[in-house]
């Protein structure tokens, strides 16, 4: 019997009150965390708070926890919410929507529609078929994935609400522009053939109906585990090298070369971003470790999206039913606009 | 009993196709198990998001992995 199946509660009462009792031990955990390792890294070890190794070492532990939590959090609730939505829905409200209107209702789907990259193929060809325009299904594509529960989540217990706000208008923008852009140039001709000829069978079947309260919840308790197997070894790695450079890094040593002095600052974080394979979980705390070191924050999004939007194993499924043209083309547009909103944000929030 | 895992070869299908092995075993089901990677034909069963399972041609399952219970109480019914 798995974690969930034992958690799964007999009455709606019992189901409401483990909901609000797990909701009340998050928020004391995380109300402890702080105090905690103050007392045990400061206190109980007595590293000096204000030494490299002290800082340190502080920052890896209380930052491990918050982050844990914080992710435990978001995902639970967003997977409880996505569950009302499913791919097969959002390709019934896009089916024969024109461009345009097309291109804003997908990346806003986009970002509320459960979506499994190894779905990606069936998604596509799926669209195709209902008649979603190329440049529509490319602005729910590049949505999927760039606003990303996770790192909506840890920006919002990291930056607050403004960096958030900005991230989730910034990466819909980018959807839609890049989606509408696509769509403009006419670029079916690299859409592999097979995908015009396939249809699909029967009735089309939605995994989202006739859940019950009790299934969400328990998809939610499901993929918080899912997902931090999946994540946790980023999710250390990310967090010791953000504990080192908070540690150990000079004040100075970023600012000098990618501070808001470096002109070409976002463009070159963008195409290290690109082949660096990791997600927003690993990403974040370097982000964090970065800002503290004085980089301007368009730079750090800038990086954090081209990392969780262009991922090599993403492009390898997608080659599947594109053919490179319009992989590269995909790559070209959606960098761009990643590059154009870094340089935005730099200048606006200067 | 013909079981269909359908998928493109994710770690969810392996799963899905693990649970499903476990509770066929549990429920002593004599069933044949296949795996389908084709899109199109994953596609001819109306499924849009992978992993699919199909019993006798019948999609009982879509977009999720299923817990053991569950892949046990869709498939009870299906022994007699």
């Amino acid at each position: 019997m798995s974690v969930a199946e034992r958690l799964r509660p007999t009455t709606p009462t019992r189901r409401w009150v483990g909901l609000v009792g797990a909701a009340l031990g998050w928020f004391a955990l995380y109300e402890v965390n702080l105090p905690l390792w103050d007392w045990l890294v400061y206190d109980l070890v007595g590293l000096d708070p204000s030494s490299q190794l002290g800082s340190g070492v502080h920052f890896f532990f209380y930052d491990s926890v918050k982050i844990a939590l914080l992710l435990v959090g978001v995902i639970f609730l967003v997977t409880v919410l996505r569950s009302f939505m499913s791919v097969e829905r959002t390709r019934a409200m896009l089916g024969g929507k024109r461009e345009g209107v097309g291109n804003v209702m997908a990346a806003g789907l986009g970002v509320i529609t459960p979506f499994c990259s190894c779905s990606a193929v069936p998604a596509f060809i799926g669209f195709v078929a209902a008649g979603v325009p190329l440049g529509v299904t490319m602005s729910f594509l590049i949505a999927s994935p760039l606003v990303n529960e996770v790192a909506i989540g840890l920006l919002f217990g990291m930056f607050g609400l403004g960096p958030t706000l900005l991230y989730v208008g910034a990466g819909l923008g980018i959807a839609i522009v890049a989606g509408f852009v696509l769509g403009r140039l006419k670029l079916e001709r690299w859409v592999e053939p097979f995908v015009f000829e396939t249809r699909l069978g029967g009735q089309v079947i939605d995994p989202a109906a006739g859940l019950t309260w009790e299934d969400r919840i328990q998809m939610g308790v499901e993929e918080v585990g899912v997902i931090l197997r999946k994540i946790w070894p980023y999710l250390l790695v990310g967090i010791a090298l953000g504990a080192a450079i908070h540690g150990w890094a000079p004040q100075d040593f970023f600012t000098q070369y990618a501070g808001a002095g470096n002109p070409f600052a976002v463009l070159i974080a963008v195409l290290v971003a690109i082949p660096l394979y990791s997600n927003a979980a690993g990403v974040m705390p370097l982000v964090q470790a970065l800002h503290d070191k004085g980089l301007p924050m368009g730079t750090l999004l800038a990086f954090m999206m081209a990392v969780v939007a262009l991922s090599l194993p993403e492009m390898i499924l997608l080659r599947r039913v594109l053919k490179p043209p319009l992989i590269l083309t995909f790559v070209a547009v959606t960098g761009a606009g990643i590059i154009a909103v870094g340089y935005l944000f730099n200048a606006v929030l200067a | 009993m013909i079981i269909k895992i359908l998928g493109s070869g994710c770690t969810n299908c392996v799963t899905l196709e693990r649970i499903t092995r476990q509770a066929v075993a549990d429920l002593g089901i004599d069933a044949q198990f296949e795996k389908v990677t084709d899109y199109a034909a994953i596609m001819s069963y109306g499924i849009m998001s992978t992993p699919g399972l199909v019993v006798d041609e019948k999609v009982l399952l879509s977009g999720r992995v299923p817990t053991p219970a569950k892949v046990r109480e869709l498939l009870e019914p299906l022994t007699s």
